[in-house]
């Protein structure tokens, strides 16, 4: 019974969920959002200030919700400094496909730099989600509250995420 | 009938002959009950299945299961329309479950029974029609602040639309009902009195006939949300004079896709239609249509046919082991389980009233309801994690999300302890 679970509440997990990283409130925020799960309550506000060149300097969050939510947030805003919106974008791609597809495969280099593969590493960490699909939900409510505040939609309802 | 159900009726009366006088746990013999749900004999990963989701929907009995086979494969057809063999017998089954439920309740004719598609529209059904026929601008509604959102949404609707004023009785930190404040929220505005008899977020029970009393004492009619207390402990309408009480087929042991609206006849037949179509109408012209009385004039289009022959053999079921047998059972093990988890190291227990139903809304220190969930799943046991829909009592305790374990008939004390030892794998993982 415990394997499964050791699998998805990793060490790293724990410490991320117990201290989370960039948990504030940042004065100089130029994007945010608020992510909401109705099914079960968890919410996440993001902050992000991006420069004029659209990348991102900063990456904070508040809110509340499960080890699984609250751990994939801090380890996001600790991921995002330097990436350019694009870049985050297509993290949140391959790291929604890494929450969902058995036959995900961790490390295409084809079009992707160094960096973004050690960030991908290290989401690694998230990846035991996949043996709960209902909890794709918490691990990507993070991501998709970037990408709501990077669109500038303010509010991000969090739509039934696919785990086909 | 069926013969196999006749003897499995009889199987079942001959656990209540057994039990007559006699509400102790040993009486009511909860693994014959277990055998007649066949879901609960599977394994999930591993485990054999603990389902202490009662609170959400129950299982089935094999009873309720046969009956709805036998419906399809011997009398289906529609209802009230054909003159044909098929549908009288539907017709007669159809109304049995109508007849079934109004004895259940106590309610004082049959025609005091409006079938819905579950407890949500019952309630929607009287904000729709006797709250936009009869409640206007300044009128008052109360609720108190452990409803579910089905009682909470369709007066704010009402509210929005109409401009009456939604008044919510607070509650204190164990979540019980506080009367006295209730008692002051009433005034001579205040028209209609939306209660529930049990919370599902908290299990509280409600001091109903108190309730109703003083509504009454001031004009205001009383609906309740029956969905917790119907499946759970005997429940006399008239006894409690409540004018209207809503719940739910699924959550009682029947069917998904019905449940009841039961109100007094003279108050049914003055509140005008809620849908428009077949079944309802008396005659259509053009210019004019008239409408029968309730309960037809509520049941517009083709009814969930099946869903009330299911309805009804659960009650038959229900009243064959007996209410006060069953709820003598879940009160025990709300007691067994409220002490064991009690004594689980950083478990707080959320919704203490004095009076409570068989549902254990918890906390964990370090673990999120989510989690919580999701690693007694793995151990078999199913739990409900999150904010119950109903979230304003939620934020009133402040917490976002609890996990809940809701017991049922055919619950045991065992199954108490398999949950107890999931906890303790929550605790070894989450720290």
């Amino acid at each position: 019974m415990l394997d499964d679970l050791r699998e998805l509440y990793q060490e790293v997990i724990l410490d991320h969920s117990r201290n989370p990283r960039n948990f504030r409130h940042p004065g100089n925020a130029n994007c945010e959002a608020h992510g909401h799960n109705p099914m079960c309550g968890d919410m996440l506000t993001i902050y992000l200030s991006l420069d004029e060149d659209g990348i991102i300097q900063d990456a904070a969050f508040e809110g509340k919700g499960c080890a699984i939510a609250v751990a994939s947030a801090s380890m996001m805003t600790q991921i995002l400094p330097g990436k350019t919106v694009a870049q985050a974008e297509k993290l949140f791609s391959s790291f929604h496909d890494m929450c969902t597809k058995e036959d995900y495969e961790p490390f295409d280099t084809d079009d992707s730099n160094g960096e973004d593969e050690d960030a991908m590493e290290r989401l690694q960490m998230l990846s035991g989600v996949r043996q709960f699909p209902i909890r794709v939900k918490c691990a990507t409510l993070a991501w998709h509250t970037m990408k709501a505040a990077v669109a500038g939609d303010g509010e991000c309802p969090l739509v039934p995420v696919s785990t086909e | 009938m069926l013969n196999k159900e006749k003897e499995e009726m009889t199987k079942a009366t001959n656990v209540v002959e057994m039990t007559a006088g006699d509400n102790s746990m040993s009486a009511f013999d909860v693994e014959r009950v277990r055998a007649d749900f066949p879901i609960l004999e599977q394994t999930v990963y591993g485990r054999p299945l603990v389902y202490l989701d009662n609170a959400a929907s129950s299982q089935k009995p094999r009873q309720v299961i046969n009956a709805m086979s036998e419906a399809y494969e011997t009398y289906y057809s529609n209802v009230h329309r054909g003159l044909h063999n098929l549908s009288q017998r539907a017709t007669d089954g159809f109304e049995a479950g109508r007849e079934k439920i109004a004895r259940f309740i106590n309610a004082g004719s049959d025609d005091e029974i409006v079938f819905t598609r579950g407890a949500t529209e019952a309630i929607n059904l009287v904000a729709a029609t006797y709250g936009r026929a009869f409640l206007g601008e300044g009128d008052e509604v109360i609720i108190s602040h452990m409803e579910h959102h089905s009682n909470i949404v369709p007066w704010q609707m009402l509210r929005d639309e109409k401009g009456i004023t939604l008044k919510v009785v607070p509650i204190d930190d164990d979540g019980n009902f506080l009367l006295d404040e209730y008692e002051k929220l009433l005034t001579p505005r205040t028209k209609l009195v939306a209660v529930t008899h049990i919370s599902n977020a908290l299990g509280t029970i409600t001091p109903m006939a108190d309730i109703v009393r003083l509504a009454h004492d001031r004009g205001a009619l009383v609906l309740v949300d029956g969905c917790q207390a119907l499946p759970h402990m005997k429940v006399d309408v008239r006894a409690l004079d409540v004018d209207f009480y809503a719940f739910s087929s699924h959550k009682m042991y029947g069917p998904t896709g019905i449940g009841v609206l039961y109100g007094k006849s003279d108050i049914l037949n003055t509140m005008p239609p809620y849908q428009g179509g077949g079944e309802m109408i008396a005659s259509v012209s053009f210019e004019e249509t008239t409408y029968k009385a309730a309960p037809h004039r509520f049941e517009a289009g083709t009814p969930a046919i099946v869903e009330a022959v299911g309805l009804g053999a659960a009650v038959d079921y229900l009243e064959a082991l007996g209410m006060d047998n069953v709820a003598a059972h879940e009160s025990g093990l709300l007691a067994y389980a409220t002490q064991k988890l009690s004594a689980v190291p950083g478990l707080t227990i959320n919704g203490q009233a004095k009076e409570k139903a068989g549902i254990i809304a918890f906390l964990m220190e370090n673990a999120h309801a989510h989690d919580i969930g999701t690693i007694v799943d793995r151990a078999g046991v199913a739990v409900r994690a999150g904010h119950h829909c109903a979230q304003p009592v939620m934020d009133r305790f402040g917490v976002a999300a609890t996990a809940r374990a809701s017991f049922g008939l055919y619950n045991t004390r065992e199954e108490v302890d398999v949950l107890v030892e999931a906890l303790a794998a929550v605790r070894e993982l989450l720290g």
